[in-house]
């Protein structure tokens, strides 16, 4: 078999059902077979969708995602898209062409050093130089890819490689002697763990991306009842524990909840699962939740005490380890004073916004919710718009809720969309946009319509770079600077791609626009004129504790 | 505070190039680096000495090594007894009637004299740490006009 050939039959083995990328000349022999190969291939406008759209199929699947460029441009065109996914670790292999062998470093034409460009972006990355390697690379990329805590992994393969013959044989096993995650915790820190937790008066659970990659929203769930203990989530970790459950707080940080973020402050125990205590979540570190003991369950030992000092670290699988735990404790805490003081909390502080009649864009977040009755799945672009979308849509699942944490990329949620809608076919899948970000892979309006999937894109139209505009208001006495931007008429723009574009004016119409979009068969934009300088509250402001908290007007 | 641990990596393509990145991406200080290939030609070991400014980088240091899929293993020399050896070459000033005074010098210390000629003296020096820098700041007097060092390399007991 030709290196293509077997790189196509590797890639069938791992199960890969979807392929997104674009065509070039480094990657001729690949496209050449993949031409009758029987495997779908999405054909983006621009390769930064092909690496957006790959990570949200596999936020979406949990599968591992795989997308494909040519050399040079091609792959530097997926950069922004590799560091998105390295950021949430996200599994993904991002498969690229290269010059061939005997031209590397000479400068040719459509070269560049993408094993040096990706290597502070990947969690690991291939340079193939021999076509025999080529089968237990892969093997081994997805195997890196998706185990531990996944990231994305690039194989770059000279063209050359990929018309040389070798004989194909599939690695039965992989063996990587310098990488052994750990699955289970070690049963002495559970021990310890189990017994701070029955002798806490005020235990929260801080639930990140963690417990939704590891699939142990069960036992999460489980443990919460169990110790009738309140729950907080990051933004990665929406939905890993339903957000209409009586014990969830929502989400904690920079734009949670005020009950969230006070219930951090005053716990004296906080059960940390799958999450890294980010700065968009502590606020000043030093005055992070003064009188918590923390217990910090984490499948990456490199996070466990890098911020937040630790008192019980337990590395391993969140799930094992929530199993562990759940043995071992024999009594739950009493948790009825601590209840009593968040229900003031929930009483006081409740999210809110001004209803004026105009159009708010929490009113079309929250009618977007009733409609949909929580069962859709939603991806953000960036800024306003994703915080809203936290706010205000309870995500009652894992995997509904797709968002560039880490990255905070702009342009991330339209081809995330269109990946999470192949992967999910049966269900809704809304990208909610500002008006800033959707211009940045605006062109994959054209993948979505030519391969009909059909999303529905919610765009909070305020004419202004809304998070930017926000701060300059809030501390830079007003100085919009660059943030009012133009758009194109968004209808026109839908239809001239072949989908469809409906524009919002009146409050009254937002709902009856929503339900007109999701009952249409083709791609939407729904244009919604927000109120222009609407803000997103509460707000913790950066270097403040996050009981620091600007309420903002009601 | 310097900080001396090994490194058992994969002896593959960019596996220096990858170590170099953390520790640039990661603003952690490499004092020094000294690596070659092991007995087994598959792998090769690194000696870094690192700077840190407590304990707490030394550990993010050491997690982050290792979470590399090219690295075997870290070990950290701070509370382990090994063996430690560094060779410096170096060029000092040395007239013809300072020969005798500078041989007599290096007697004394590590150094041992490759050359003398044209007014300059070629040393070489093989020690641990301590060594080294008595042999440095005794030759400190004839004015060390050259110096270079191989970086710190180290052996666990």
């Amino acid at each position: 078999m030709t290196g293509a050939q077997i790189l196509i039959e590797c890639l069938k083995r791992e199960g890969v059902e979807i392929i997104f990328g674009y065509p070039g000349g480094q990657v001729l022999p690949i496209f050449d077979k993949l031409y009758d190969a029987n495997l779908k291939f999405i054909l983006v406008r621009h390769e930064q969708g092909a690496a957006h759209a790959a990570d949200g199929y596999s936020r979406a699947t949990g599968k591992v995602g795989v997308c494909l460029a040519t050399s040079g441009p091609g792959a530097t065109n997926l950069v922004t898209g590799i560091a998105t996914a390295y950021m949430d670790s996200i599994p993904m292999v991002a498969i690229t062409g290269q010059v061939k062998t005997h031209l590397i470093g000479n400068d040719a034409f459509q070269e560049a050093d993408v094993t040096g460009i990706t290597r502070p972006i990947t969690k690991h990355n291939f340079l193939v130089k021999d076509v025999n390697e080529l089968a237990r690379i892969v093997r081994e990329a997805f195997f890196i890819a998706s185990t531990g805590r996944p990231g994305p992994v690039l194989i770059d393969i000279p063209s050359d490689i990929q018309l040389q013959e070798a004989e194909f044989i599939w690695p039965e096993e992989v063996k990587i002697r310098g990488y052994n995650p750990t699955l289970f915790g070690h049963p002495g820190q559970v021990k310890k763990a189990a017994k701070l937790i029955q002798q806490a008066k005020k235990p929260l659970i801080y639930a990140g991306g963690g417990v939704i990659t590891s699939g142990a929203h069960h036992e999460l769930k489980v443990l919460a009842e169990k110790l009738n203990a309140p729950v907080t989530m990051t933004m990665m970790g929406l939905g890993a524990f339903p957000g209409t459950h009586p014990l969830s707080l929502g989400m904690l940080g920079m734009h949670g909840t005020a009950y969230a973020n006070h219930a951090t402050m005053e716990s004296d125990l906080i059960i940390a699962v799958g999450a890294r205590f980010d700065d968009r979540v502590t606020g000043r570190l030093d005055a992070f939740a003064p009188y918590a003991k923390v217990i910090h369950i984490d499948v990456d030992p490199s996070s466990i005490s890098k911020n937040v000092k630790v008192d019980v670290p337990i590395v391993g699988d969140a799930k094992n380890i929530l199993g562990q735990l759940l043995e071992e404790i024999k009594k739950a805490p009493d948790t009825s004073e601590w209840h009593k003081t968040i229900e003031e909390w929930k009483k006081k502080h409740p999210l809110k916004y001004k209803d004026d009649g105009k159009i708010k864009p929490q009113y079309v977040i929250e009618q977007l919710y009733d409609v949909t009755k929580g069962e859709a799945i939603i991806t953000t672009e960036v800024g306003q718009n994703q915080m809203w979308a936290c706010q205000w849509y309870k995500y009652l699942y894992p995997r509904t809720y797709i968002s560039s944490g880490g990255l905070g990329t702009m342009g991330f949620g339209f081809p995330a969309a269109l990946g999470a809608k192949l992967g999910c076919p049966d269900k809704t899948v809304i990208d909610i946009a500002g008006d800033g970000s959707i211009q940045m892979n605006i062109q994959e309006l054209g993948t979505a319509v030519c391969n009909k999937i059909n999303v529905k894109v919610m765009i909070l139209n305020n004419g202004y770079l809304g998070m930017v505009r926000q701060w300059q208001e809030l501390f830079y006495h007003k100085r919009y600077s660059q943030v009012c931007i133009s758009s194109p008429d968004f209808v026109k723009l839908a239809e001239s791609y072949g989908a469809v574009g409906i524009l919002v004016t009146k409050k009254e119409e937002v709902r009856p626009a929503i339900e007109k979009a999701l009952s249409i068969d083709n791609t939407v934009f729904v244009d919604f004129q927000i109120e222009p300088e609407e803000n997103v509250y509460p707000m913790v402001p950066a270097g403040k504790a996050i009981n620091e908290i600007i309420a903002g007007l009601a | 505070m310097r900080h001396t641990i090994s490194v058992l990596v994969e002896n593959k393509f960019g596996v220096l190039a990858r170590i170099a990145g953390l520790f640039s991406a990661r603003g952690y200080n490499i004092a020094s680096l000294a690596v070659s290939e092991t007995l087994d030609s598959a792998i090769s070991y690194m000696t870094i000495v690192v700077e840190a400014k407590d304990e707490n980088v030394l550990e993010q240091i050491k997690k982050q090594l290792n979470k590399l899929i090219d690295v075997i293993t870290v070990t950290d020399f701070t509370k382990k007894e090994h063996l430690d050896r560094e060779m410096v070459l170096l060029k000092v000033d040395c007239s013809a009637k300072d020969k005798a005074r500078l041989e007599k010098l290096l007697d004394k210390f590590v150094g041992k004299l490759v050359q003398c000629k044209s007014g300059t003296a070629i040393i070489e020096a093989v020690g641990d740490q301590s060594q080294i820098k008595q042999l440095l700041e005794a030759l400190d007097e004839f004015g060390i006009k050259e110096l270079i060092r191989t970086g710190r390399i180290a052996l666990a007991y």
